[in-house]
């Protein structure tokens, strides 16, 4: 569903993905791990053709986001790692917005956006706008937003961040529950180690660019000769703590607030 | 057609719901047809040009438009880091259709804004010496809001964050409108400013609304249109090979 090669991406002298390589077989729920600034993100964005790969060669379901666009763009839907709501649209609007975008027929929208905000416990919260949520509601409505439409492939950056273990118990649920139902493929990353254990038919593991382990939870487990998942990953990457780059956001978010009045 | 429309609508819901913005854009407009207005009137009408509000009306109009239309474009940005352009550039629509949806949109406000100045000029003295051509004013004011519409959408689309936004003002758009003709009449101009008008985009909405409105006029109505629309045309077609080349 999802082959790699050679894949690299370079900002300047940067180089944030170094070769890599890899396939994720229809149906599977596949975990991309790696530490802070690994590469997962950039490698997320050249899988859904955000950006362009400085070389090497992407297929999705045979199709290759660099110049087949729409046709990859129709394959898959994303939760991102970080917002990507309209702050001063409603709740419902912001789903209706993609329903739209997706060409979810009217009727079927309304009831799937109804079904996905009451899934996430906001139906009675739909009419207020977003800037008005604390980040743990964002974040459903990211969630519910990501799944109005059932796509071939599901994208996953770290959902469930900020999210409570009640919560996340429920989406894993419903996303292992779609997964069944129409043999969909997922694609996630997070730092939730149990998360993988219980959701991942496989795992890769991503530091400085580079993979550095494939496998079955399990597999990896044995391989380290580590009880839990979370050891081996340590094992793997190694105990270091990440730098990794600030952006500009909150700098900006000052910025808009000038102008804004 | 419905992504158009759903670009279009989140565009006029924005603009709807930021009162403070909407207030806040009038502000310059109105002091400058007050100001300007009434504090060069009594020199204009002794110099012979006669009612100087009448003048002005048609250019602190076509100012609001701009300003306004210039801004939605230029959102761009905000949309690329408070992540919501993200949503837009993954679904499975063109990209022409998303950049079109949201510069009509973003134009469509800049018209309202321009409607609302208009009403303004009226209460301060302004009137109009026809309201047969008000449909040709209104025709030149969003062909005015649909080129700076995508003229700011081009521009969002190669600057990463808003650190250029004083230099757009201060550069491009301050010197597009002092020198269009807006404020003072471009026949008593000698030879440089005259050349640098007759190259400003401006100078022919502002000279197609002053005479659908007063009247008076430059270069007429076929040259006035002409301009104007060929360069909205490529405004948009340049908008939008820009934007469909945005990588986040």
């Amino acid at each position: 569903m999802i082959s790699v090669e050679h894949l690299i991406k370079k900002f300047g002298s940067l180089i944030a993905v170094n070769d890599i390589s890899f396939e994720v077989k229809p149906g599977e729920i596949f975990a991309f791990l790696g530490p802070n600034g690994a590469g997962k993100t950039t490698t997320i964005k050249m899988l859904t053709t955000l950006l362009h790969p400085t070389s090497g060669q992407i297929r999705i379901d045979g199709f290759d986001p660099l110049t087949q666009q729409a046709e990859v763009r129709r394959l898959f839907g994303i939760v991102f790692q970080d917002q990507s709501l309209d702050d001063e649209l409603t709740a419902y609007e912001n789903l209706e917005f993609h329903g739209v975008l997706y060409g979810v027929v009217k009727a079927e929208r309304r009831s799937k956006i109804e079904e996905m905000l009451k899934f996430v416990d906001l139906w009675d919260r739909k009419d207020d706008q977003i800037k008005n949520f604390s980040g743990g509601m964002r974040r459903r409505i990211e969630i519910a937003r990501g799944l109005i439409h059932t796509p071939k492939i599901l994208y996953l950056d770290e959902p469930t961040l900020g999210l409570d273990p009640q919560t996340r118990n429920h989406i894993w649920g419903y996303i292992k529950n779609l997964n069944a139902k129409n043999n969909m493929t997922v694609f996630f990353t997070t730092h939730h180690m149990e998360e993988v254990d219980r959701a991942a038919t496989r795992v890769a593991i991503i530091d400085q660019g580079q993979i550095v382990a494939t496998g079955t939870p399990d597999e990896l487990k044995k391989k380290t000769g580590k009880a839990t998942l979370e050891e081996a990953f340590l094992e793997i990457t190694g105990h270091e703590i990440r730098a990794e780059e600030a952006n500009g956001a909150d700098r900006l978010r000052q910025q808009r607030k000038m102008w804004r009045r | 057609m419905s992504t158009i429309y759903i670009l279009w609508l989140r565009q006029l819901k924005r603009y709807v719901r930021s009162k403070a913005r909407m207030i806040g854009s009038l502000g310059q407009p109105i002091l400058f047809l007050v100001a300007l207005g009434f504090g060069f009137g009594p020199i204009y009408a002794k110099a012979g040009g006669g009612n100087y509000i009448q003048f002005l009306g048609p250019g602190v109009i076509a100012m609001a438009i701009i300003f306004t239309a210039m801004f939605a474009g230029i959102e761009i940005i905000w949309d690329r880091q408070f992540g919501f352009l993200k949503e837009t550039m993954v679904a499975p629509v063109s990209r022409f259709t998303i950049m079109l949806g949201r510069t009509l949109g973003g134009a469509t406000v800049a018209m309202i804004q321009g409607v609302v100045v208009l009403l303004i000029s009226l209460c301060v003295g302004f009137t109009p010496v026809s309201w047969v051509l008000l449909p040709v004013a209104l025709l030149f004011m969003f062909l005015l809001a649909l080129f700076f519409t995508a003229l700011g959408t081009a521009i969002a689309s190669k600057l990463p964050d808003m650190q250029a936004f004083p230099l757009i003002m201060n550069f491009l758009m301050m010197p597009l409108f002092f020198l269009s003709g807006a404020l003072f009449p471009l026949a008593g101009t000698s030879g440089g400013l005259f050349v640098a008008a007759q190259l400003d985009p401006l100078t022919y909405g502002v000279d197609g609304l002053r005479l659908a409105l007063t009247g008076i006029g430059q270069f007429g109505y076929v040259t006035d249109l002409i301009v104007l629309s060929g360069l909205t045309l490529l405004a948009i077609w340049i908008g939008s090979w820009l934007f469909s080349k945005i990588e986040i």
